[in-house]
Protein backbone atom coordinates (compact mmCIF):
# COMPACT_ATOMS: atom_id res chain seq x y z
CA UNK A 1 0.00 0.00 0.00
CA UNK A 2 1.44 3.52 -0.67
CA UNK A 3 1.62 6.42 1.47
CA UNK A 4 -1.73 8.64 1.01
CA UNK A 5 -2.32 12.85 0.76
CA UNK A 6 -4.07 14.09 3.32
CA UNK A 7 -7.26 14.43 1.01
CA UNK A 8 -6.94 10.70 -0.02
CA UNK A 9 -7.14 9.75 3.99
CA UNK A 10 -10.43 11.81 3.86
CA UNK A 11 -12.00 10.14 2.08
CA UNK A 12 -10.83 6.89 3.18
CA UNK A 13 -12.31 7.67 7.08
CA UNK A 14 -15.13 9.04 4.84
CA UNK A 15 -16.08 5.64 3.05
CA UNK A 16 -16.77 4.22 6.31
CA UNK A 17 -18.98 5.79 8.00
CA UNK A 18 -21.11 4.02 11.14
CA UNK A 19 -23.39 1.30 10.78
CA UNK A 20 -26.88 2.45 12.47
CA UNK A 21 -26.56 2.09 16.30
CA UNK A 22 -30.21 -0.07 16.91
CA UNK A 23 -28.09 -2.55 14.01
CA UNK A 24 -24.97 -2.81 15.72
CA UNK A 25 -26.46 -3.19 19.08
CA UNK A 26 -28.79 -6.33 17.98
CA UNK A 27 -25.83 -8.11 16.54
CA UNK A 28 -23.89 -7.19 20.01
CA UNK A 29 -26.54 -8.95 21.60
CA UNK A 30 -26.84 -12.46 19.50
CA UNK A 31 -25.13 -14.36 22.57
CA UNK A 32 -27.64 -13.20 24.73
CA UNK A 33 -30.16 -14.83 22.00
CA UNK A 34 -28.58 -17.80 20.74
CA UNK A 35 -28.75 -18.73 24.83
CA UNK A 36 -32.13 -17.94 25.24
CA UNK A 37 -33.27 -20.29 21.80
CA UNK A 38 -31.23 -22.66 23.53
CA UNK A 39 -32.88 -22.68 26.66
CA UNK A 40 -36.62 -22.73 25.33
CA UNK A 41 -36.04 -25.88 22.60
CA UNK A 42 -34.38 -27.59 25.68
CA UNK A 43 -37.32 -27.01 27.91
CA UNK A 44 -39.52 -27.90 24.78
CA UNK A 45 -37.56 -31.01 24.66
CA UNK A 46 -37.83 -32.04 28.15
CA UNK A 47 -41.48 -30.86 28.44
CA UNK A 48 -43.98 -31.99 25.89
CA UNK A 49 -46.66 -29.45 27.12
CA UNK A 50 -44.83 -26.49 26.40
CA UNK A 51 -43.84 -27.42 23.52
CA UNK A 52 -47.38 -27.92 21.71
CA UNK A 53 -48.12 -24.29 23.47
CA UNK A 54 -45.26 -23.60 21.46
CA UNK A 55 -46.15 -25.04 18.28
CA UNK A 56 -50.16 -23.86 18.65
CA UNK A 57 -48.58 -20.55 19.03
CA UNK A 58 -45.82 -19.68 19.34
CA UNK A 59 -45.47 -15.78 20.30
CA UNK A 60 -48.37 -16.06 22.86
CA UNK A 61 -46.46 -19.57 24.36
CA UNK A 62 -42.96 -17.38 25.15
CA UNK A 63 -44.76 -14.36 26.63
CA UNK A 64 -47.14 -16.59 28.90
CA UNK A 65 -43.25 -18.03 29.63
CA UNK A 66 -41.87 -14.51 30.42
CA UNK A 67 -40.01 -14.58 26.76
CA UNK A 68 -39.95 -11.36 24.61
CA UNK A 69 -40.79 -12.61 21.74
CA UNK A 70 -39.27 -9.40 19.34
CA UNK A 71 -35.99 -10.38 20.51
CA UNK A 72 -36.25 -13.79 19.63
CA UNK A 73 -35.64 -15.15 15.43
CA UNK A 74 -39.07 -17.13 15.62
CA UNK A 75 -37.99 -18.80 12.10
CA UNK A 76 -35.26 -19.95 13.50
CA UNK A 77 -36.98 -21.21 16.14
CA UNK A 78 -39.84 -22.93 14.81
CA UNK A 79 -37.25 -24.72 12.83
CA UNK A 80 -35.42 -26.03 15.42
CA UNK A 81 -38.74 -26.78 17.20
CA UNK A 82 -39.96 -28.95 14.16
CA UNK A 83 -36.71 -30.99 14.06
CA UNK B 1 -5.03 -5.27 27.59
CA UNK B 2 -7.61 -3.84 26.76
CA UNK B 3 -10.46 -5.32 24.11
CA UNK B 4 -10.06 -2.70 21.41
CA UNK B 5 -6.38 -2.20 21.30
CA UNK B 6 -6.44 -6.75 21.03
CA UNK B 7 -5.21 -8.05 17.67
CA UNK B 8 -7.93 -9.80 15.31
CA UNK B 9 -6.66 -13.51 16.24
CA UNK B 10 -6.91 -13.23 19.94
CA UNK B 11 -10.51 -11.33 19.80
CA UNK B 12 -11.71 -14.13 17.78
CA UNK B 13 -10.28 -16.68 20.11
CA UNK B 14 -11.78 -14.79 23.65
CA UNK B 15 -15.29 -15.00 21.12
CA UNK B 16 -15.04 -18.71 20.83
CA UNK B 17 -14.56 -19.32 24.36
CA UNK B 18 -18.03 -17.24 25.35
CA UNK B 19 -16.21 -13.87 25.93
CA UNK B 20 -19.66 -11.79 25.33
CA UNK B 21 -17.43 -8.43 25.54
CA UNK B 22 -15.04 -9.59 23.10
CA UNK B 23 -17.94 -10.54 20.66
CA UNK B 24 -19.17 -6.80 21.35
CA UNK B 25 -15.78 -5.65 20.56
CA UNK B 26 -15.64 -7.93 17.39
CA UNK B 27 -19.33 -6.48 16.24
CA UNK B 28 -17.73 -3.05 16.84
CA UNK B 29 -14.76 -3.24 15.00
CA UNK B 30 -16.36 -5.01 12.13
CA UNK B 31 -19.53 -3.18 11.61
CA UNK B 32 -18.52 -0.37 9.45
CA UNK B 33 -17.12 -2.61 6.93
CA UNK B 34 -20.05 -5.08 6.58
CA UNK B 35 -22.68 -1.97 6.57
CA UNK B 36 -20.16 -0.64 3.98
CA UNK B 37 -20.45 -3.51 1.30
CA UNK B 38 -24.15 -3.75 1.94
CA UNK B 39 -24.87 -0.69 1.43
CA UNK B 40 -22.02 1.00 -1.18
CA UNK B 41 -20.48 -2.01 -2.79
CA UNK B 42 -23.91 -4.09 -3.60
CA UNK B 43 -26.40 -0.63 -2.66
CA UNK B 44 -29.19 -2.46 -1.02
CA UNK B 45 -31.95 -0.75 0.17
CA UNK B 46 -31.84 -0.36 3.58
CA UNK B 47 -34.09 -3.01 5.14
CA UNK B 48 -32.15 -5.57 2.57
CA UNK B 49 -29.18 -4.13 4.08
CA UNK B 50 -29.99 -4.56 7.69
CA UNK B 51 -31.34 -8.64 7.22
CA UNK B 52 -28.08 -9.16 5.58
CA UNK B 53 -25.92 -7.49 7.91
CA UNK B 54 -27.79 -9.53 11.15
CA UNK B 55 -27.38 -12.45 9.04
CA UNK B 56 -23.68 -12.15 8.64
CA UNK B 57 -22.89 -11.60 12.08
CA UNK B 58 -25.56 -14.51 12.83
CA UNK B 59 -23.55 -16.86 11.12
CA UNK B 60 -20.36 -15.22 12.04
CA UNK B 61 -21.48 -16.11 15.89
CA UNK B 62 -22.41 -20.01 14.75
CA UNK B 63 -19.75 -20.43 12.61
CA UNK B 64 -16.74 -18.70 14.03
CA UNK B 65 -15.16 -22.14 14.97
CA UNK B 66 -14.78 -23.03 11.68
CA UNK B 67 -12.46 -20.40 11.03
CA UNK B 68 -9.37 -21.65 9.67
CA UNK B 69 -7.15 -18.66 10.56
CA UNK B 70 -8.36 -16.17 13.31
CA UNK B 71 -6.23 -13.71 11.88
CA UNK B 72 -8.39 -13.77 8.45
CA UNK B 73 -11.62 -12.53 10.23
CA UNK B 74 -12.35 -9.78 7.88
CA UNK B 75 -11.36 -11.41 4.66
CA UNK B 76 -13.66 -13.84 6.08
CA UNK B 77 -16.72 -11.35 7.33
CA UNK B 78 -16.14 -9.73 3.61
CA UNK B 79 -16.97 -12.75 1.46
CA UNK B 80 -19.83 -13.78 4.09
CA UNK B 81 -21.05 -10.27 2.92
CA UNK B 82 -20.39 -10.61 -0.23
CA UNK B 83 -22.45 -13.60 -0.57
CA UNK B 84 -25.57 -12.94 0.90
CA UNK B 85 -25.74 -9.56 -0.76
CA UNK B 86 -25.40 -11.06 -3.46
CA UNK B 87 -28.30 -13.92 -2.98
CA UNK B 88 -30.55 -10.88 -1.65
CA UNK B 89 -30.60 -9.18 -4.72
CA UNK B 90 -30.86 -12.25 -6.57
CA UNK B 91 -33.95 -13.21 -4.41
CA UNK B 92 -35.45 -9.84 -5.19
CA UNK B 93 -34.31 -9.77 -8.78
CA UNK B 94 -37.67 -11.39 -10.58
CA UNK B 95 -38.80 -8.08 -11.61
CA UNK B 96 -35.10 -6.33 -12.05
CA UNK B 97 -32.50 -8.34 -13.58
CA UNK B 98 -29.48 -7.34 -11.66
CA UNK B 99 -25.71 -8.54 -12.02
CA UNK B 100 -23.85 -7.71 -8.96
CA UNK B 101 -20.47 -7.72 -10.43
CA UNK B 102 -21.46 -5.42 -13.33
CA UNK B 103 -22.79 -2.68 -11.39
CA UNK B 104 -21.45 0.56 -12.01
CA UNK B 105 -17.93 0.99 -10.25
CA UNK B 106 -17.60 -2.61 -10.27
CA UNK B 107 -17.69 -4.54 -6.76
CA UNK B 108 -13.87 -5.40 -7.03
CA UNK B 109 -13.03 -1.77 -6.88
CA UNK B 110 -15.46 -0.51 -3.97
CA UNK B 111 -14.36 -3.79 -2.05
CA UNK B 112 -10.31 -2.45 -2.72
CA UNK B 113 -11.22 0.96 -1.48
CA UNK B 114 -13.07 -0.54 1.79
CA UNK B 115 -10.23 -2.60 2.85
CA UNK B 116 -8.08 0.67 2.28
CA UNK B 117 -10.77 2.53 4.55
CA UNK B 118 -10.93 -0.56 6.84
CA UNK B 119 -6.46 0.16 7.16
CA UNK B 120 -6.89 3.48 7.68
CA UNK B 121 -9.37 3.58 10.44
CA UNK B 122 -6.95 0.76 12.34
CA UNK B 123 -4.14 3.40 11.85
CA UNK B 124 -6.70 6.13 13.69
CA UNK B 125 -6.02 3.76 16.69
CA UNK B 126 -3.16 5.29 16.92
CA UNK B 127 -4.29 8.93 17.39
CA UNK B 128 -5.00 10.31 20.72
CA UNK B 129 -8.74 10.05 21.06
CA UNK B 130 -9.82 13.69 20.68
CA UNK B 131 -7.80 13.30 17.11
CA UNK B 132 -9.59 10.26 16.55
CA UNK B 133 -13.46 11.89 17.19
CA UNK B 134 -12.40 14.82 15.64
CA UNK B 135 -11.70 12.99 12.23
CA UNK B 136 -14.37 10.42 12.53
CA UNK B 137 -17.24 13.13 13.70
CA UNK B 138 -16.04 15.63 10.42
CA UNK B 139 -15.34 13.00 7.50
CA UNK B 140 -17.49 9.36 8.82
CA UNK B 141 -20.58 11.13 10.33
CA UNK B 142 -20.61 14.13 8.25
CA UNK B 143 -21.08 16.57 11.17
CA UNK B 144 -20.44 20.41 10.86
CA UNK B 145 -17.91 22.00 12.76
CA UNK B 146 -20.55 23.50 15.52
CA UNK B 147 -21.87 20.22 16.39
CA UNK B 148 -18.60 18.81 16.69
CA UNK B 149 -17.50 21.39 19.13
CA UNK B 150 -20.65 21.79 21.14
CA UNK B 151 -20.09 17.49 21.33
CA UNK B 152 -16.39 17.99 22.16
CA UNK B 153 -16.54 21.62 24.27
CA UNK B 154 -14.17 22.84 21.82
CA UNK B 155 -14.05 25.75 20.14
CA UNK B 156 -15.73 25.47 16.84
CA UNK B 157 -13.60 28.08 15.10
CA UNK B 158 -10.67 25.90 15.57
CA UNK B 159 -12.10 22.48 14.24
CA UNK B 160 -10.24 23.37 10.87
CA UNK B 161 -6.69 23.26 12.21
CA UNK B 162 -7.80 20.73 14.32
CA UNK B 163 -8.91 18.35 11.03
CA UNK B 164 -5.58 19.38 9.42
CA UNK B 165 -3.37 18.62 12.43
CA UNK B 166 -4.91 15.32 12.88
CA UNK B 167 -4.80 14.45 9.28
CA UNK B 168 -1.34 14.90 9.07
CA UNK B 169 -0.67 12.92 12.16
CA UNK B 170 -3.04 10.23 10.44
CA UNK B 171 -0.74 10.65 7.44
CA UNK B 172 2.43 9.57 9.68
CA UNK B 173 0.53 6.92 11.57
CA UNK B 174 -0.64 5.61 8.34
CA UNK B 175 2.89 5.49 6.64
CA UNK B 176 4.29 3.97 9.61
CA UNK B 177 1.81 0.95 9.60
CA UNK B 178 2.45 0.71 5.44
CA UNK B 179 5.57 1.34 4.76
CA UNK B 180 6.31 1.78 1.01
CA UNK B 181 8.44 -0.70 -0.37
CA UNK B 182 12.24 0.24 -1.67
CA UNK B 183 13.10 0.74 -5.04
CA UNK B 184 14.65 -2.69 -5.96
CA UNK B 185 18.43 -1.67 -7.05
Amino acid sequence: MTAYDEQRLAELIKALPPAPQAWVEAAQELPLVRGQLDDIVARAEADLAFRDALIANLEDALRLEGYKPETIPLDELRRRLEH
Amino acid sequence: MQLTSLPDAQLVARCRSGDEDAWRELVSRFSRYVYAICCQAYRLRQEDAEEVFQEVFSRAYQHLGKLRDDEAIRPWLGQLTRRLCIDRLRAGSREEIVDPETMPGGVDDKMETLDEAFAVHEAMAELSENCREILDRFFARDESYQTIGAALDIPSGTIASRISRCLSRLREAFAGRNPEPRPSS
